[in-house]
């Protein structure tokens, strides 16, 4: 280090550029960065942002990153849930998807009642909030007893309310679909007045309570040394049980929070369409992110980049007039290759080209 | 087998080893643990290859060179390990010849009819059509004797067959070997259970550090010289090392753990200890004889199921290593990579985490305070690491073992439990370990010390409990604290629950 220090100006460059590469953030945001400049590309107007009104006259932000940030909500709210269950439990919960419905129609059922087409609210929205979310930790807490208690593998556990949560979410809502009063849509899309979408306000509360409880609480602590290594975590007076139940409650939370949002977009819930496929997009999220899905350490602005990452996918293929029923596909190659580019394989491989071509680097081997 | 040579990068783990087994007798293969007991048995099954020597089996006049385990068995060599290898969810008939033909079409009648006839010459309780888990371990285990013997084997190698049978199963288990010696199969018995060698075996050969101890014949080697032999001790060839310091006023110190008739899920008998302030105590025994169950349950990492253990004179119901921990016991515990380290964490998180779980859930260190710990300590136990935030998994076996013995120090325990602290360390951190047990006692506190090596154990503790299968056999102190007593007390001591009858 201290060799090349005091050397000149191109090898210093070099370390600190090597030192962005090692960062654990870069390939996540890296690729993010990518996607944006190729929508640039496509569409030069991409990053533009407009005040515009819409049909009741109120202001608002338009743009294809306010609808990326908007849209993303549901997504980037489940991957942080998803997160601390796959570094405590080494598993994924697949289930989420299914539990939307299940929150969605808890929340639906309050606000309606036994109505179709209800004129007012039958209930608090905020009652609806707090019992959709508590629907969704219920949901949590199941899955959270299969895998802490029962010992079953997540994927098994949570394969059950994968297959019966949408008939739940239908069933919650007495085999109705009943819309609510348009006072509730103001939380998936504009308060009047504001401009900016409220998805995106509800994701920075999501994000800001997130770290400041990984600050505030040893949580991110305890999960990561219980996924790394939950017998001497328990010889250290941890409860591995209770921890990977504590991380499946979260997701539950986050279940519910994404519930609400994805609900008052279109005040309406078909809970057998409701976000559809989601399950594996936040799972994706989070590889992206550069988590082990074997659990351990984690990452969780990384999951969050992988979050937005995936939207962005998704609606540049949709801009792109991709057939709907193509998408996957595309998405599919393109996440094959970010995967494979993360994999130890080649980052070792990239590893071993880099300390090759410059051998006067003195601390390439202390970090490898 | 003569003259096997195996070493792996950087161990030499079996030097000139001869072992000779001959038809129809049940011989002991005895050894602590890193003696070369399962390289030699892998060596001889095909799983290692050896680096020189050579194998003969009567019947075939070249030295044989067995590459791989089909081989063996093909020459008549099967081997039942302690876990079961077997299918358990196959029925047993099936269990007996899976992997045995190439036929594509089964007459599974006439299988199960063979199966039963088999099973039946052995005397085994089993049912071919019986689904093997449901049979009791012990019946597995016959099972998985049944098939090698129907493979026309003469070589029969049962390692640590009896660690997970009860009383019962063990003797259905020595029937069968009784019987199989009969029939003219010479029989390898790996175990630790002492009582078991003497009770079915005709010949013991000892390994000590890879290298050849000797053979012997069952009578011609008493209990207490076996020991020695495993210990590499000559008895009487000892130097008096022990520290005799604390032993004598121990009674006037005040009491710190107290436990009565305490026994665990793990199988431990039921067992009576004291440690006082300022005195390091030590469990003595071989491997598995129960040094680090006795501990585990009072640091309630298995389940107390009887007994009483009392802390400065209070009754406490430890059910969960955290409320140990908050009566103020720490414990290293035996196995450093499986229940020590957490790898892929920091050096600094591997030392404050156990503090940390103390504090509470809802009260996180900052960053530097953590970083003040962790440099305290570091720099306390000379831990060589790059910085703090290096993972642990980067650390050599030493500089682990201290950053987890940093981790219990933090928490300032009353009583320190250290189960094998040194093992597989170098010898400068071993000494660095033994004179901080030495100074943290002198300082007031109470440590038990649990070490394979006699010598160490003599060094640093003023008090030994010897243990034996699962007993405390005895409890030495002051002037009987020699290696010789001890090995006497391992080999001949009578258990406390039969002393207290």
């Amino acid at each position: 280090m201290s060799r090349s220090s005091n050397n000149s100006n191109t090898d210093s460059l070099a370390l600190v550029l090597k030192a962005l590469i090692r960062h654990r953030l870069f390939i996540p945001i890296a690729f993010l960065v990518f996607l944006l400049l190729i929508n640039v590309f496509i569409n030069p107007g991409f990053l533009r942002i407009t005040l515009g009104r819409d049909s009741g006259g109120n202001p608002v932000l338009i743009g294809n990153l306010i609808n990326i940030l908007s849209n993303a909500t549901e997504l980037v709210i489940l991957a942080i849930g998803m997160t601390l269950v796959t570094a405590s439990s080494r598993g994924q919960d697949i289930s989420v998807g299914a539990t939307v419905a299940i929150a969605g129609g808890v929340i639906m059922r309050i606000l309606c009642g036994n109505e179709t087409q209800p004129t007012v609210l039958h209930a608090p929205i905020i009652l609806a909030l707090l019992l959709g979310c508590l629907a969704g930790m219920a949901c949590g807490a199941f899955n959270g007893i299969l895998v802490s208690k029962f010992k079953i593998q997540p994927m098994v556990a949570t394969l059950i309310l994968f297959t019966a949560g949408r008939s739940i979410g239908s069933m919650a809502m007495g085999g109705l679909k009943p819309k609510a009063a348009a006072a509730f849509g103001y939380y998936g899309n504009f308060i009047p007045g504001f401009p900016v979408p409220t998805p995106i306000l509800i994701t920075i509360a999501v994000v800001a309570v997130t770290f400041l409880v990984l600050k505030k609480t040893n949580l991110g602590l305890y999960t990561k040394a219980v996924g790394i290594n939950d017998k001497s975590s328990s010889l250290n007076g941890l409860n591995p049980a209770l921890i990977k139940f504590l991380t499946f409650v979260i997701l539950g939370l986050c279940v519910g929070i994404a519930g609400f949002v994805q609900s008052s977009r279109v005040q309406t819930v078909n809970p057998y369409t409701i976000v559809p496929g989601i399950e594996m997009d936040v799972i994706l999220a989070v590889a992206l992110g550069g988590n082990s899905l074997g659990g351990g350490r984690f990452n969780m602005a990384g999951s969050i980049i992988g979050g937005y990452t995936i939207q962005t996918l998704t609606s540049m293929l949709t801009t792109l007039n991709v057939n709907t029923n193509a998408v996957p596909v595309f998405k599919a190659a393109i996440i094959i290759i970010l995967v494979v580019i993360q994999s130890p394989i080649v980052k070792s491989f990239f590893g071993n080209k880099v300390t090759i071509s410059k051998p006067t680097v003195g601390d390439g081997k202390e970090r490898g | 087998m003569r003259g096997i040579y195996k070493s792996f990068p950087g161990v030499r783990a079996l030097q000139n080893v001869d072992f000779t087994l001959c038809e129809g007798e049940i011989h002991a293969l005895m050894g602590e643990n890193g003696a070369g007991k399962s390289t030699l048995i892998k060596v001889l099954t095909g799983v290692y290859t050896k680096d020189a020597g050579e194998i003969c089996i009567k019947g075939i006049t070249k030295p044989v060179h067995i590459k791989s385990p089909q081989e063996a068995q093909k020459l008549g060599i099967s081997t039942v390990y302690q876990e079961i290898t077997l299918c358990p969810n196959l029925t047993v008939a099936e269990n007996l010849f899976i992997g045995r033909t190439n036929d594509l079409f089964v007459n599974w009648k006439k299988r199960n009819n063979k199966a039963e006839s088999i099973l039946k010459g052995l005397g085994i309780p089993a049912k071919p059509a019986q689904q093997l888990s449901s049979c009791s371990i012990a019946v597995q285990q016959m099972v998985a004797i049944a098939r090698a013997i129907d493979m026309d084997c003469k070589v029969l190698i049962l390692d640590e067959p009896t660690s997970s049978l009860d009383e019962q199963e063990v003797s259905k288990l020595f029937t069968l070997m009784r019987e199989l010696k009969g029939r003219g199969v010479g029989i390898v018995f790996v175990t630790h259970f002492l009582e078991q060698v003497y009770e079915v075996c005709d010949k013991i050969t000892v390994l000590r550090n890879g290298e050849l101890v000797g053979k012997y014949q069952i009578k011609d080697l008493p209990r207490v010289e076996l020991v020695a032999k495993m210990m590499g001790k000559e008895l009487g060839d000892l130097a008096d090392i022990h520290n005799k310091t604390q032993s004598s006023n121990r009674d006037s110190k005040e009491v710190i753990i107290e436990t009565e008739g305490l026994s665990s899920t793990s199988g431990i008998k039921p067992f009576h200890f004291t440690a006082h302030k300022g005195e390091v105590t030590g469990f003595a025994g071989l491997l598995g004889s129960g040094r680090s169950e006795c501990v585990r349950a009072i640091f309630g990492a298995d389940k107390v199921t009887k007994g009483k253990l009392r802390i400065k004179g209070d009754n406490v119901n430890i059910t969960a290593p955290i409320k140990a921990m908050k009566k103020g016991i720490g414990y290293l515990s035996e196995d450093r990579k499986r229940d020590g380290i957490i790898g892929d964490l920091s050096v600094r998180e591997n030392i404050i985490l156990a503090l940390q779980v103390m504090q509470g859930f809802f009260k996180p260190f900052t960053k530097a305070q953590a970083q003040a710990f962790a440099d305290e300590y570091i720099s306390l136990l000379g831990i060589k690491t790059a910085t703090a935030d290096t993972p642990m998994n980067s650390l050599s076996g030493g500089n682990q073992q201290k950053v987890i013995l940093a981790r219990w120090l933090l928490t300032h325990p009353d009583y320190l439990i250290l189960d094998e602290p040194t093992r597989g360390i170098d010898i400068g951190t071993k000494v660095e370990i033994q004179k901080l047990v030495l100074k943290l006692a002198s300082e007031g506190m109470s440590i038990t010390f649990i070490s394979s090596e006699i010598e160490e154990m003599l060094r640093t503790c003023s008090r030994l409990i010897v243990m034996r299968d699962l007993y405390v056999v005895g409890e030495l102190n002051g002037e009987d604290m020699t290696q010789d007593k001890i090995m006497y007390t391992i080999a001949g001591g009578v258990s406390q629950n039969v002393q207290k009858q």
